[in-house]
């Protein structure tokens, strides 16, 4: 019986993960085929071929995407390390004070973070021009903000809330301002939320297709999510499918290498022990 | 070190429901005292008050002569050990010590002396660099008391430190606490809900109720002379038993035969017309076991026993009465107000071990009438306490703890005078 369960259980999880890997894999076996062999009906390429990484990295379109990804990368570290510091003190002031309007901060954020993106993106276009934010660095990270404070404010309120009222008392009584507390005593067990809140920020901004194409011109602050849509093939007759695929994979490595370097930390349940276990 | 002084104390929360009510309690320098009380009587709250945890609605907190009604808790300069511990979790037990100091720039030779010399205290040596999650449940405990002890504090305060410990772990750090205050000679508040450590931790106990203070004394006062129902009732395990009375001349008629009285308390409970008398389990005996000389000073009486619990060093009858139903809600809004939940009027008696008295029978039991008291049902007063037998009682245990406490520093100063090495033999002494 438990050998079948065990079996069963294999089977299952395999399954879950060929189907959860299999557009990644997808896109791993469409960038390494040449322009000519997309179409070969097959999963895998007939021939190997480094010629789309080669293409975006030093090629033709390495003007469009290396300017691009270190914009992506500069903008989104950015709005994440802003909006990870302004929703810590939100969030802490949420979870431990009780003061007026304390609920509407909340729903307001719950508001601002279902609010549909591209209603409000051509009045930002145009205000963006007027005082000369457009396509510039800080006309990106102001957007991406108000994508990522609402979810962080939520995360960490959680987790500041999670901490036992008693940690924070006890340091004041040792003898802590309650900025002594908050930083030696708060901050460090809240480091698990603050890092989970931080991955899930840095992916919002990441992945940002609207406000990317649609308040950048030039490669002056264009991130990478709106350079792979400007990708052109060698005629208008030919899709840039294997470059996009390229540049996909490539996309896709710091979310992996982020999400491995942190797990542990994300997963680390640094409370254990505060209080009686 | 220092005295604590609460004139008035008021504790509004937002709804205007009074907390802690008009408390007044004067707490001597050194002196040991517990605040005790079932779960809602604001004792919590009134530590919390004293710590600068909690705003104090009216009323003064005197603190070494300074009052601090408007300090925050890190300038009172009082250290409390919580009932969770609220260790730090990211600090090794070292750095958990040392956090007081830290804060306040001590340097770090100095930190290492002292938080080394409590450790040694706490015998906590061997755990310095261990985190809070890797300790069993007492040494946590123990690790909360090393920080309390480790700065020069005005004062301790407790808010229920053992109530997260087995029952075996609880008595073992209970003599530790009493021990360790005993040497450091230190004002100490002390919150319980156990009656247990009340009674052996106090120099005085002070029993609150619903946001009032009911009676501020040393155990023995308590119990001996308690000045009503409530404090009767919350003080002594298992509990005093509370029986209908009406008087008669000097006699009281009771379902368990008459009781008689002395002149003093026979008129003191004259021109009533229904008694509670209140008994504790141990003025009862089993009549075929009691001295000669002792059986006219009782009374005797027979009952069916309904249960009997045989514990090896001790015996419980339980006796069912009868009683009008005006003293049965009586006794039911007592038990309730007492965190018990008193399903039928018994009576808990205390047999000797060797009693063949046995369940489902009748017997015969004898009474000591000398020590019962008369409470009024309506007011719950107590209608024959001795106030100055009480307050003899409380003398002497004041009288008791200033010697302990005069030779405790005696002691100490003998121990800065350079005798470190004795000291220390006596710490292991002490703590073998």
């Amino acid at each position: 019986m438990s050998a079948r369960k065990k079996v069963l259980w294999i089977l299952g999880g395999v399954l879950i993960t060929v189907y959860c890997l299999f557009p990644i894999a997808w896109i791993v076996s469409l960038s390494l085929k040449a322009p000519g062999d997309l179409n070969n009906g097959g999963f895998l390429p007939s021939a190997l071929t480094w010629e789309n990484y080669e293409l975006i990295l030093s090629g033709d379109a390495s003007g469009l995407f290396l300017p691009a990804l270190r914009n992506s990368f500069g903008i989104c570290l950015i709005a994440t390390a802003i909006s990870c510091l302004l929703a810590m003190f939100a969030a802490y002031a949420i979870a431990r004070l009780d003061f007026p309007g304390k609920k509407v901060i909340l729903s307001t954020a719950l508001v601002v973070a279902i609010f549909p993106i591209i209603s409000i993106v051509t009045p930002l276009f145009n205000l963006w021009r007027n005082i000369g934010l457009y396509d510039t660095w800080p006309g990106l990270i102001i957007p991406y903000l108000s994508l990522t404070l609402p979810i962080s404010i939520w995360t960490m309120s959680a987790f500041f809330r999670e901490i036992p009222w008693e940690m924070e008392q006890a340091a004041q009584v040792d003898g802590a301002t309650s900025w002594q507390a908050f930083r030696r005593v708060i901050v460090p067990l809240a480091a698990p939320g603050v890092f989970t809140t931080a991955i899930i920020a840095f992916f919002i901004a990441w992945n940002d297709f609207l406000y990317g194409i649609s308040l950048t011109s030039t490669s002056a602050a264009r991130p990478v999510p709106a350079a792979i849509g400007l990708f052109s093939g060698e005629s208008q007759f030919v899709e840039p499918t294997g470059s996009i695929a390229a540049a996909a994979v490539i996309v896709t490595i710091p979310v992996v290498v982020l999400v491995l370097l942190f797990q542990r930390r994300i997963v680390a349940g640094l409370t254990n022990g505060a209080v009686k276990g | 070190m220092a005295s604590i002084e609460m004139t008035n104390i008021v504790k509004k929360y937002g709804d205007g429901f009074p907390a802690v009510n008009d408390v007044s309690l004067d707490i001597a320098d050194g002196e040991f005292m517990i605040l005790v009380g079932p779960s809602g009587c604001g004792k919590s709250t009134l530590l919390r008050m004293i710590v600068g945890l909690e705003d104090i609605t009216s009323g003064d907190m005197v603190i070494g002569g300074k009052r601090v009604n408007d300090l925050a808790p890190r300038d009172r300069n009082l250290s409390m050990v919580f009932q969770n511990y609220a260790l730090y979790p990211h600090m090794t037990v070292f750095e958990n010590i040392a956090f007081p100091l830290r804060l306040a720039k001590t340097p770090d030779d100095e930190v290492r002396r002292k938080v080394n010399a409590a450790s040694d205290v706490l015998e906590l040596k061997e755990h310095l660099e261990r985190k809070p999650a890797n300790l069993s449940g007492g040494q946590r405990q123990r690790v909360a008391m090393g920080r309390a002890i480790v700065r020069d504090a005005e004062a301790f305060l407790f808010d229920e430190p053992l109530s997260n410990l087995d029952a075996k772990l609880r008595g073992q750090m209970r003599t530790e606490i009493s021990r360790l205050q005993r040497r450091l000679g230190i004002t100490t508040v002390y919150v319980t809900h156990d009656q247990t450590e009340a009674m052996t931790l106090g120099d005085r106990v002070c029993v609150l109720r619903k946001g009032k203070i009911q009676q501020v004394a040393s155990p023995r006062e308590l119990y001996e002379q308690p000045v009503n129902l409530f404090v009767a009732g919350f003080i002594g395990s298992p509990p005093m038993n509370f029986l209908p009375a009406t008087p008669e001349g000097n006699r009281l008629k009771t379902p368990f035969g008459d009781i008689e009285l002395d002149e003093r308390r026979a008129a003191a409970v004259a021109g009533h017309d229904l008694l509670l008398v209140g008994i504790r389990p141990e003025y009862f005996e089993d009549a075929s076991l009691v001295d000669d000389a002792k059986r006219p000073v009782g009374s005797i009486f027979r009952a069916k026993v309904d249960v009997t619990e045989w514990l090896g060093d001790s015996q419980y009858a339980y006796i069912p009465y009868d009683a009008p139903d005006s003293i049965k809600a009586h006794l039911r809004d007592l038990s309730k107000e007492l965190d018990s939940e008193e399903l039928r009027t018994q009576a808990i008696v205390s047999i000797d071990a060797t009693s063949r008295i046995r369940e489902g029978r009748e017997a015969e039991f004898w009474l000591d009438s000398r020590k019962v008291h008369v409470f009024d049902p309506e007011s719950g007063e107590n209608l024959t306490r001795d106030a100055e037998a009480g307050a003899e009682l409380t003398r002497l245990a004041t009288q008791d703890r200033l010697e302990h406490l005069e030779s405790a520093r005696a002691q100490q100063d003998g121990a800065s005078d350079g005798q470190t090495g004795a000291r220390g033999g006596a710490t292991a002494v002490g703590a073998a």
